[in-house]
């Protein structure tokens, strides 16, 4: 039994990360509105219009390629630069994603993370951050809204003492669009921990020089493995950032990765962001029936830090990873990497390994389904690669009709007109 | 059933008083249905920061079916004494909201309540004998039919229901106070609009009370 402490307000995540970057004090903000990261940035400009976030430019431009754009050029001149955008927004600023990163502009983005289409889908999945894991970025993955707000923080920090562009990304709609008790980090702390942007390359009229150089095959290969070794610096410096967190906020938020029941666990559960806090649920119910079962969060995807995984996967004998999204024609993207951090765990053995792909453009992951897969891992008798809760039978009546037609028509809108005609068929209650 | 004294079609109705109360574990779940612009997403808000205000965890968040005004919308709240983490839908509530009678006809409003459960309904006229057949599944004394579109259009000559219905809500379970919900009303609108959704709460809760406290003398049973 515990009450809210003192400093939290109830309050949407979306303001919360508003006002937590506004803390971070952005000189540029230049952002395009895409549900469901679209509260946050109208917060920030109504923070900037007000004048509680001064001195601060508010760029309202006309795409998410503008907005990364603006954002670098913001960054080169020595500004401390923040945008965010979900979905195709992300898509649609992609060579600039990259540019930010080939670059080394340590620019802060909210991913409020959402499938990709087509079809189109306005909800929740991490097709779009997972879409720019090879970005050059660090991606931070949100377990919740407390984390979200503190990751920003943290990223600002990582970011400017790497030079390196840092993604925060946070389930949208589940984290931007949920009100719960959150704790705005204090601004004396913010400023304490957030030290004046020194940028390491500045565009200065004064002292002109030129940033964005067309390099060849004779130093191609050595920026870009520059940009490996930064990333794995940056495994040091977020374990230290996180640390140094809690010793100025007082509370644990970040990180590389996090173990939840581990100690004797048999089975370990896998994953990153908001379901972790779903899946904890789950994992206490079955602990209480003699299930001996953990879960390992993932809180930096990128820099991905394999010992810390193979250290906390150490003693599982089964390890199950929940994936919002999947690679098509392979399957888990996050699992790869777990698989790789296991292959050399020193023992001999490998843990057996699990994918579950669950909760795709906002299909709810609910306790009884994820208790389902990992009943059934545990008896290994679940498959390899599972998609929870799909509708086999609306997939079988697709292949059938592909089977028998030459024309069968779009997939999307099959797929519709059946689920319409199966719930036409469903007795109506008369009211 | 208890119907107020009222010449109005303004009506409550308390269905029989139960035998036994317990709502079971801390955690309350509210759902609450509405169709999209009858604001169900700021009902949920309001009343997350309302337990936030009497010192509960709370959680409150939307479920998008459509964005389209007017289709059948959800909101989800958890009220709880420890931290909430998960982030499903609510499946089982133990009460629901519903700002739209006709949705009765369109959404099965009423799925996975159990027979504790408690209704609060959005409706100015008499329950007719199907909606009558389908609330006797749940024990009288928590169902409350709220005439909260009229009292939202006499206090704030809106057609918002969400001041009354959260008043009714809490009155119907005292999982928040009105005083709780008057705090959020408050610290959600400016003044000018607080004023009349405050006084349409107050209005729904004082008939919502006196209606469980009188319904002992008013006992009607449901065929």
């Amino acid at each position: 039994m515990s009450t809210p402490s003192p400093d939290q307000r109830q309050i949407e995540g979306s303001r919360g990360v508003a006002e937590t970057v506004a803390r971070c004090r952005p000189e540029v903000i230049c952002a395009y509105p895409i549900s469901p990261q679209t509260h946050i940035v109208e917060a920030l400009s109504a923070l900037v219009k007000s004048g509680e976030l001064t001195p601060c430019e508010y760029v309202n431009v006309e795409s998410e390629f503008a907005a990364m754009s603006a954002a670098i050029g913001a960054s080169v001149t020595g500004s401390r630069a923040y945008t965010a955008t979900a979905s195709q927004g992300l898509l649609y600023m992609v060579e600039a994603v990259y540019n930010a990163a080939g670059l080394g502009l340590p620019i802060v983005m909210t991913v409020a993370n959402r499938a990709i289409g087509a079809p189109i889908n306005i909800w929740n999945d991490h097709s779009d951050s997972m879409s720019q894991r090879d970005s050059g970025w660090i991606q931070l993955y949100a377990e919740d809204n407390q984390e979200a707000l503190d990751l920003h923080v943290q990223a600002f920090r990582l970011a400017e003492e790497l030079s390196v562009p840092v993604m925060v990304c946070m389930d949208g709609f589940i984290l931007t669009h949920a009100y719960e008790p959150l704790a705005v980090p204090d601004q004396e702390k913010v400023d304490a921990f957030l030290p004046r942007f020194l940028p390491r390359q500045v565009l200065d009229p004064g002292d002109p020089i030129s940033i964005g150089a067309m390099v060849g095959p004779e130093a191609f290969t050595e920026v870009r493995y520059l940009a490996h070794l930064k990333q794995l610096r940056a495994l040091d410096l977020i374990a230290e950032v996180s640390r140094e967190f809690r010793d100025t906020f007082g509370r644990d938020s970040g990180g590389l990765v996090r173990s939840y029941r581990c100690a004797d666990a048999d089975t370990v559960v896998v994953a990153l962001g908001s379901v972790l806090g779903t899946i904890k649920d789950t994992v206490d119910e079955m602990r209480t029936e003699g299930e001996r079962i953990g879960v390992v969060g993932i809180t930096s995807f990128r820099p991905f830090p394999f010992e810390a995984v193979s250290r906390a996967l150490a003693v599982a004998n089964r390890v199950v990873v929940v994936e919002r999204a999947f690679s098509v024609g392979v399957g888990g993207i996050v699992t790869s990497d777990v698989r790789a951090s296991t292959a050399n765990l020193g023992t001999g053995r490998r843990p057996r390994e699990y994918t579950v792909v669950a909760g795709l453009g906002g299909r709810p992951i609910s306790k009884a389904s994820l208790r389902r897969v990992f009943t059934d891992a545990i008896a290994d008798r679940l498959e390899p690669l599972t998609f929870m809760d799909l509708d086999q039978d609306l997939v079988n009546g697709e292949l059938r009709r592909i089977g028998a037609s030459p024309r069968s028509g779009p997939t999307a809108e099959n797929l519709l007109h059946e689920l319409r005609v199966n719930a036409r068929q469903i007795p109506e209650r008369s009211t | 059933m208890c119907w107020p004294a009222r010449s109005k079609p303004a009506s409550f109705s308390l269905l029989k008083p139960g035998v036994s109360a317990g709502i079971g574990p801390d955690m309350f779940q509210i759902r609450i249905h509405g169709r999209g612009g009858q604001g169900v997403v700021t009902a949920s808000e309001l009343l997350s920061v309302a337990a936030f205000a009497e010192g509960h965890h709370a959680q409150a968040f939307p479920s998008f079916g459509s964005e389209r005004t007017g289709a059948p919308v959800v909101s989800f709240c958890r009220i709880d004494t420890v931290p909430i983490r998960t982030r499903e839908p609510v499946v089982e509530p133990d009460a629901v909201i519903v700002q739209d009678a006709t949705l009765l006809r369109a959404v099965d409003v009423l799925a996975g309540l159990p027979a504790s459960g408690f209704v609060v309904l959005n409706m100015a006229r008499d329950l007719d004998e199907d909606l009558r057949a389908r609330l006797s599944a749940f024990r009288p004394d928590r169902v409350a039919v709220v005439p909260a579109t009229e009292l939202a259009l006499e206090h704030v000559g809106r057609p918002v229901p969400n001041a009354a219905l959260l008043g009714g809500f809490a009155a119907l379970t005292g999982a928040v106070s009105l005083d709780a919900v008057v705090t959020a009303i408050e610290e959600r609108f400016g003044p000018d609009v607080a004023v009349g959704n405050v006084a349409a709460a107050r209005e729904a809760h004082r008939t919502v009370r006196t209606c469980r406290e009188e319904s002992g003398a008013h006992v009607h049973t449901i065929a």
